[in-house]
């Protein structure tokens, strides 16, 4: 601190402020030079014509990151109390294989959403409970039914994929479209609002923020901590089935496969939007900007025709970098 | 014998970004003597100290060794000088041995580069032997206890030709009788002629073991006095910087309330049965020595903890507090004694963290009412006075002092019968203590009961009405009006008459966390 008194003062209010907007802004300006960056070479190595900024091809990004959206949401309350969920792939494809097989049998097949939506539900709150009640690290919780559920996904399956391309209750999920925006975007922003919602705006939210800040603080002021844990790995397991229904009806079909490695980009898309490892800082906006700068990147490097093995190269580096550029952000914003 | 000045610092002064912690500060060190350094939290003891072993630099001023001017660079520098620090929290690796502590990051070599494990030991245990340890050289650190942990810290000083050893609140974390043996310690150091910096602000301590004592306050310069004019009521007076009576607010109530709290026979943890009643409109306080189950009694009471045995009344109604929940339905607030680990929630808002133990009361359906929230929380910051930007402002980014408030405004909101304070002015600033005693005394005078614990003597002598002493888990004493003195209150703290235990033994406490 070398300002001196006189100045000093205007000086410092000027700057405080920039730097509060900077953070309010999170990663957003990342996401935006990232996609002029995309949009830049697509031009370049397209011989100066590029599809990149098109409308068809931005709804097309959403629509792939929709289904992760979904899960960095659910990720995102788990995040915010200082756990992990990594069981959130496995639980897509238990789901996504219940409810296709409920697709099958003729007379209920018109109960397949609930039961991609409860299945996912009741595994999450396992998940929940383990972690809540019987105090085991939500580390290792996750990573076992992770492993259990990716086999009962097998198993349910029985090896192979499921198949059904007569599902009227539920086809819509995947391959409608409502105001010509596909129903996939439609359900991602209704997850993600909801998710405002709850940590915005209700008494749940906070308690979800003081658990991850202080867990031993929060339950001295009469906060139901294992309720509030409970809470957060249900819903990460409900939008997991809301995944599968999503992922089985774009698709027609669900296998054992389904959702493998999807934790690890919902837990990308989480840190990438500024949410904070150790619990209690965070928000979903900054998870779905998270989202969305993997969507770019995904999308940019396929239409530059960069094979996949260098897709994936490039998407490591892009999250440490973006990652190192937050905590450099922040340090500035607080001084 | 009266040593030489081997070390002297002029007009020392260092600014944090706005916080002006040091400004023109003296000391003057001689060989073969005990220099007592005493403040209030957040007088700049410690960023004095920091700055003579090399972690910071002043920013002007100069210090003398010897009589030349040096450069304190680093902590490097600082042992080279012959300046050692032993910190406030133990900085000893527990998974290796004493011998590995006492030579890190000097360790011995032999042929080849490798480590000379056996003269390592060696000089080790000598310098054990000097200090009277009773481990050895190879004892993992890990198996100590905390006193002798300390006294690895201390060998490893010493193992560098200390010249001048620095001292930061070193009885912080020990017992009666680790406490003499650290202080004979002291005074086998200070024979040899090495000069001891101690830092305290404990009277006792300092008058047991002090020929000179600096008083600091508010990062100013105060004085310097000789043990003969060493005075409880002075030091105050220096400390604090105004008369005691006024500082502490106190104005003795004549009468109290109806009973609000009455526990018999509660026990649990290290607590044995213990039976007592709390009324209103009066401050009572809970002495003890640190480990004495002040703490985990209070926890008992509200629920944080399971109790083994005995019942609790709540105006006059007979209550099963199971869980903290229940406690604060009940009207029981209790502000724990580590701020930052069991109370706030340091990302958070002030409104998020005053507005968290009553939101179902300003919601819908669970949806929160953030206009009503703001207004509260707008009010309880004018009302205690806290220095925050408003409501949106972090917790995490406030002083002690406000830190403490806006906890004391979460506990005023769900507007207790009992209110239970754990340490309420522990690392806090003197203005900011001043301003808690007065809402203490506002809370009793509008019918509140109040405990409050505190292991500062001046403190509970200050405010309270009555003083309830603990020892060793169990309640050993209660003393009320003008029988609250320091002296009474050790004496049943320590369970042996006043005048044996010469000016006031050793109340230990925790400490500030900087």
């Amino acid at each position: 601190m070398t300002i001196t008194t006189t100045n000093g003062g205007t000086q410092r209010r000027h700057k405080l402020t920039f730097a509060a907007a900077f953070r309010r802004l999170g990663m957003l300006p990342v996401l935006i030079v990232l996609y002029l960056l995309m949009y830049a070479l697509t031009v370049y190595f397209g011989g100066g014509e590029s599809n990149f900024l098109t409308a068809s091809n931005t709804m097309n990004i959403l629509r792939q990151v929709s289904i992760n959206v979904v899960l960095a949401s659910g990720m995102t309350f788990v995040i915010l109390t200082g756990g992990i969920d990594l069981s959130v792939g496995s639980i897509l494809a238990v789901s996504a294989v219940a409810g296709m097989l409920m697709s099958l049998s003729a007379p209920f097949a018109g109960l397949s959403i609930p039961v991609f939506l409860v299945a996912g539900l009741l595994l999450g709150t396992l998940n929940g409970a383990l972690v809540a009640f019987a105090g085991l690290n939500p580390f290792v919780v996750t990573l076992g039914t992770m492993t259990a559920l990716r086999g009962a996904a097998y198993l349910l399956a029985d090896g192979t994929s499921v198949l059904n391309q007569n599902i009227p209750s539920f086809e819509w999920m995947g391959n409608g479209a409502f105001l010509s925006v596909p129903w996939l975007i439609w359900l991602a922003a209704a997850v993600v609002v909801v998710s405002w919602f709850i940590l915005r705006k209700t008494i749940l939210g906070l308690q979800i923020y003081s658990v991850g800040g202080n867990p031993q603080a929060a339950r001295l002021t009469g906060i139901k901590v294992g309720l509030v844990l409970m809470f957060v790995y249900s819903i990460s397991g409900l939008f997991s089935g809301l995944g599968g229904a999503m992922s089985a009806s774009r698709l027609y079909a669900a296998n054992g496969n389904w959702g493998s490695g999807y934790e690890l980009d919902a837990i990308a898309a989480v840190v990438l939007g500024g949410t904070s490892l150790m619990g209690g800082v965070g928000s979903v906006w900054g998870t779905v900007i998270g989202a969305v700068i993997i969507g770019v990147m995904n999308n940019g490097l396929t239409i530059l025709g960069l094979s996949s093995f260098w897709q994936y190269v490039a998407k490591g580096i892009v999250i440490v970098l973006a990652v190192m550029l937050d905590k450099w952000r922040q340090k500035h914003g607080q001084t | 014998m009266e040593g030489n000045i081997i070390f002297s610092m002029r007009d020392i002064e260092k600014r944090f970004g706005a916080t002006h912690a040091l400004r023109g500060v003296h000391l003057t060190v001689r060989s073969h003597e005990i220099h007592a350094i005493m403040g209030e939290n957040g007088a700049g003891k410690s960023t004095l100290m920091k700055i003579l072993s090399g972690v910071y630099t002043p920013d002007a001023g100069e210090i003398l060794l010897d009589g030349q001017v040096v450069k304190i660079r680093s902590p490097g520098e600082a042992r080279a000088l012959g300046i050692n620090l032993i910190y406030q929290e133990l900085s000893v690796a527990p998974n290796m041995t004493v011998a590995q502590n006492v030579f890190m990051g000097s360790v011995p070599r032999a042929r080849f580069g490798m480590v000379d494990e056996r003269e390592m030991n060696r000089r080790t245990k000598t310098i054990l032997e000097d200090l009277g340890a009773r481990f050895d050289a190879t004892d993992l650190v890990g198996t100590l206890s905390i006193a002798e942990q300390q006294q690895v810290e201390i060998a490893r000083a010493l193992v560098h030709d200390s010249r001048i050893l620095i001292m930061d609140e070193p009885t912080a974390a020990l017992s009666d009788r680790e406490t003499e043996q650290l202080f004979r310690i002291i005074e086998t150091l200070r024979d040899r002629g090495i000069a001891v910096l101690y830092i305290s602000h404990r009277m006792a301590e300092v008058d047991r073991l002090a020929r000179r004592v600096t008083v600091l306050r508010d990062g100013a310069y105060v004085g310097e006095l000789t043990h003969d004019e060493l005075d409880q009521k002075r030091i105050v007076q220096m400390m604090v910087g105004r008369d005691a009576d006024d500082f502490y607010q106190h104005k003795r109530r004549t009468s109290r309330g109806a009973e609000r709290l009455r526990v018999e026979g509660i026990a649990g943890g290290k607590v044995k049965p213990a039976s007592f009643s709390l009324y209103a409109g009066e401050v009572t306080g809970l002495a003890g020595l640190v480990g004495a189950g002040r703490t985990e009694l209070a926890r008992l009471i509200f629920g944080a903890d399971q109790k083994a045995a005995g019942d609790v009344w709540v105006d006059g109604e007979k209550v099963d507090i199971r869980e903290p929940l229940s406690a604060i339905r009940r009207g029981i607030g209790y502000v724990p004694e580590d701020r930052k680990n069991l109370g706030l929630f340091l990302h958070l808002t002030v409104l998020e963290n005053t507005a968290v133990n009553v939101l179902s009361r300003h919601s819908r359906a669970g949806v929160l009412n953030h206009r009503k929230l703001t207004t509260l929380t707008r009010d309880a910051i004018k009302k205690l006075n806290v220095k925050v930007s408003g409501p949106d402002g972090i917790v995490g980014g406030l002083s002690g002092g406000n830190q403490q408030k806006v906890l004391l405004a979460r506990w005023l909101e769900i507007k207790p019968g009992v209110l239970i304070l754990d340490e309420p002015t522990r690392g806090v600033d003197v203005g900011a203590k001043s301003e808690i005693y007065k809402i203490i005394h506002q809370l009793a005078d509008s019918g509140v009961a109040i405990l409050c614990i505190s292991s500062e003597l001046p403190e509970l002598v200050g405010i309270c009405d009555r003083v309830v002493v603990m020892r060793e888990g169990e309640l050993t004493g209660e003393v009320s009006g003008d029988d609250i003195t320091q002296e009474n209150i050790m004496a049943y703290a320590t369970q042996a008459n006043a005048a044996s235990i010469g000016a006031l033994g050793t109340i230990a406490s925790g400490d500030e966390p900087s």
